[in-house]
């Protein structure tokens, strides 16, 4: 595929009444809102604006991810990409496809992992795999096949003939994007995959995308675990009230805002009481805040280059002896609360 | 990056369209899937659908006329009999669509969310839910000839079915399935799982005591009001469809208001149930 797997130009949803029931009862955990709640970015009598005007490019073999929390239009965007929320104004283009003028052409180069546990209860895994090759016009043999094949890389090939409803929620989601991948589209959307999953099955997923796009799968993910935009994508679209917000990579990201980062350290003796190491240290460039407590002390700090040395620096001018060091990066999370000036909520 | 810079980039490819055969081959796998469902536990559902009318043939075909009471009198227990078989037929195709097609896409669309699957399948919306009536239909034939063994044993085999008019079973038979199965989506798109308890109180028992099962609309001439109003419940011509064509020495409605109006029922109850449907999956 040439170009852009994905573009959105001028991208908007309003919806008329309150947003409709996109989303199934939530997967469960501390995130749940009561479900039914995507996109309430704000209501100014003329509906809600979910999506406002949203232009982006991903392209063929990204990883991308759409970072922000519950309600900041992330669901609604992935709706209008796959087909299935109608964009109020502006176009978006799906491997090639217009998805507004030909929406069923489009579904046969995307295909889309939902929230909630969408398996058909009434077959078996297999089939729930064979007869999603059948709807997308490939035949017997070869959905029988490419289900086989894909059971086997998912590690499921025991499960074969389970019932979907014995499933554990880590196997279901593995199922499910078995399932999206069978008709082999160009572009896999994946809205918040592991929202609900055990932290060992979340790792397993994650594995499992990155092995698929390192095999060239474009995959776009909206996730509102700051962990896993962070490992993930490559590029990340930081949307909230229906708005894009910033979009870079990771550590673009970071140094865009300047984000600060925290050096942790521990000293032989516990830090002076009058106050001098601390005073020291403020007077490093770069450095924001200093907390000191007992031997312990944290350094808040803006990427500097000569920060860390700075503060070294700074510690032996004091007379104090410097024990251990260590740096944390600045968090998306921290990348966040510049942007928004709020607090992440999950 | 502003929308111009963006808009200058990649314009669309020409794109081949989806070709009527493309939609065909869909919808027949759609529909196959909800056969593959129904033939993995064909034994119960054939039990299930054949338990209710053949119990109501016993009782008041067979052991009525038996005990000294009975709805068509003691000597004309045959021709109840006769009258019967169709009607019962008839609640069947009706009862087939809503169990067949509205309960499950009643639980597909707010708790399983199970129809996602299908409705990504590349079609038009439009064309899955016309699938689930297919398949509905299907599913009400299979069941409506199940009842006629049933009722045939349980009357103690004296049902008279002629089978003079093949034409009339072969058409009637089929449209009446398609109006029950096109009725299932109508209410299965309308109804939210919090009232469908009132789907069989309030719809579905009036359609089947009304509907003409028990007694053939002629027979209504006693109370005209009822005569009239019975009308407006497309099982009342299923019945009496059925009737001319497995009893036609029974009275029955001429034939063109048979077809005329289950034709537009059809017509009706799908262009209200797809464009519902559409409404449902896409916003």
């Amino acid at each position: 595929m040439n170009g852009d797997a994905i573009l959105c130009v001028d991208l908007t949803k309003r919806y008329s009444g309150p947003p409709p029931g996109l989303r199934g009862p939530r997967a469960g955990g501390p995130g749940a809102n009561g479900g039914g709640g995507d996109g309430l970015a704000g209501d100014d009598g003329g509906g809600v604006l979910a999506v406002d005007r949203l232009n982006l490019t991903v392209a063929a073999g990204e990883f991308f991810g759409l970072l922000g929390p519950n309600g900041a239009g992330k669901t609604t965007t992935i709706g209008m990409l796959t087909t299935r929320v109608i964009p109020t104004s502006g176009r978006a283009v799906v491997a090639a496809v217009d998805v507004v003028a030909e929406p069923a052409l489009a579904r046969t180069r995307l295909a889309a992992v939902t929230q909630t546990n969408t398996l058909d209860r009434g077959l078996s895994v297999f089939d729930n795999l064979y007869f999603h090759g059948r709807y997308f016009r490939l035949s017997r043999a070869e959905c029988r096949r490419r289900a086989s094949e894909l059971l086997a890389r998912f590690d499921l090939a025991g499960r074969a003939e389970s019932r979907v409803d014995q499933l554990s929620g880590g196997l279901a989601q593995r199922v499910l994007i078995a399932r999206a991948l069978l008709h082999r589209p160009q572009v896999l959307f994946l809205d918040e995959p592991t929202s609900g999953l055990d932290p060992q099955s979340r790792l397993r997923l994650w594995e499992e995308l990155a092995a698929l796009n390192r095999g060239g799968q474009t995959i776009v993910l909206t996730t509102h675990y700051m962990e896993e935009a962070e490992r993930l994508c490559e590029r990340i679209a930081i949307v909230d009230h229906g708005r894009l917000l910033a979009l870079n990579t990771p550590q673009g990201l970071k140094d865009e805002v300047h984000a600060e980062r925290l050096l942790k350290l521990t000293l032989a003796t516990p830090a002076d009481s009058d106050g001098k190491l601390a005073a020291a240290l403020r007077a490093v460039p770069g450095v924001v805040g200093v907390e000191t407590d007992g031997r312990t002390v944290r350094v808040q700090g803006q990427a500097h280059p000569g920060l860390v040395v700075g503060v070294v620096n700074a510690v032996a001018q004091a007379g104090a002896e410097l024990r251990d060091l260590a740096v944390s990066e600045p968090t998306l999370e921290a990348v966040f609360l510049k942007l928004t000036g709020k607090e992440y909520r999950e | 990056m502003t929308a111009t810079d963006l808009s200058t980039r990649t314009a669309p490819a020409p794109v081949p369209r989806l070709t009527l055969a493309a939609g065909a081959a869909t919808a027949l796998a759609l529909v196959e899937r909800d056969l593959a469902v129904l033939f993995h536990d064909l034994f119960a559902y054939a039990l299930r659908t054949a338990m209710q009318p053949a119990l109501f043939a016993f009782v008041f075909a067979y052991v009525f006329p038996r005990i000294g009471q009975g709805i068509g009198g003691s000597r004309n227990a045959a021709a109840f009999a006769g009258v019967l078989l169709p009607g019962l037929m008839a609640n069947t195709l009706m009862f087939q669509g809503v169990t067949a097609v509205a309960l499950p896409l009643v639980s597909e669309f707010s708790v399983s969310r199970e129809i996602e699957d299908r409705v990504m399948a590349p079609v038009p919306v439009k064309v899955v839910a016309l699938a689930k009536v297919i398949s509905g239909a299907l599913q009400g034939l299979f069941a409506a000839l199940v009842v006629v063994p049933a009722v045939w044993i349980a009357t103690g085999f004296q049902a008279p079915v002629s089978l003079g008019h093949p034409l009339r079973l072969i058409t009637i038979l089929p449209l009446g399935a398609l109006v029950g199965s096109a009725l299932g989506l109508m209410l299965g798109t309308v109804i939210s799982p919090r009232r469908i308890n009132y789907l069989f109180a309030l719809l579905l028992v009036p359609l089947t005591l009304l509907g003409c099962v028990y007694y053939p609309w002629a027979a209504l001439g006693a109370l005209p009001w009822l005569q009239a109003l019975v009308l407006a419940n497309p099982v009342v011509y299923m019945s009496e469809g059925l009737r001319a064509a497995l009893s036609p020495q029974l009275p029955h409605m001429p034939l063109w208001a048979v077809y005329g109006l289950l034709g537009s029922a059809l017509a009706v109850l799908l262009w209200i149930g797809l464009a519902k449907f559409e409404q449902r999956v896409l916003s």
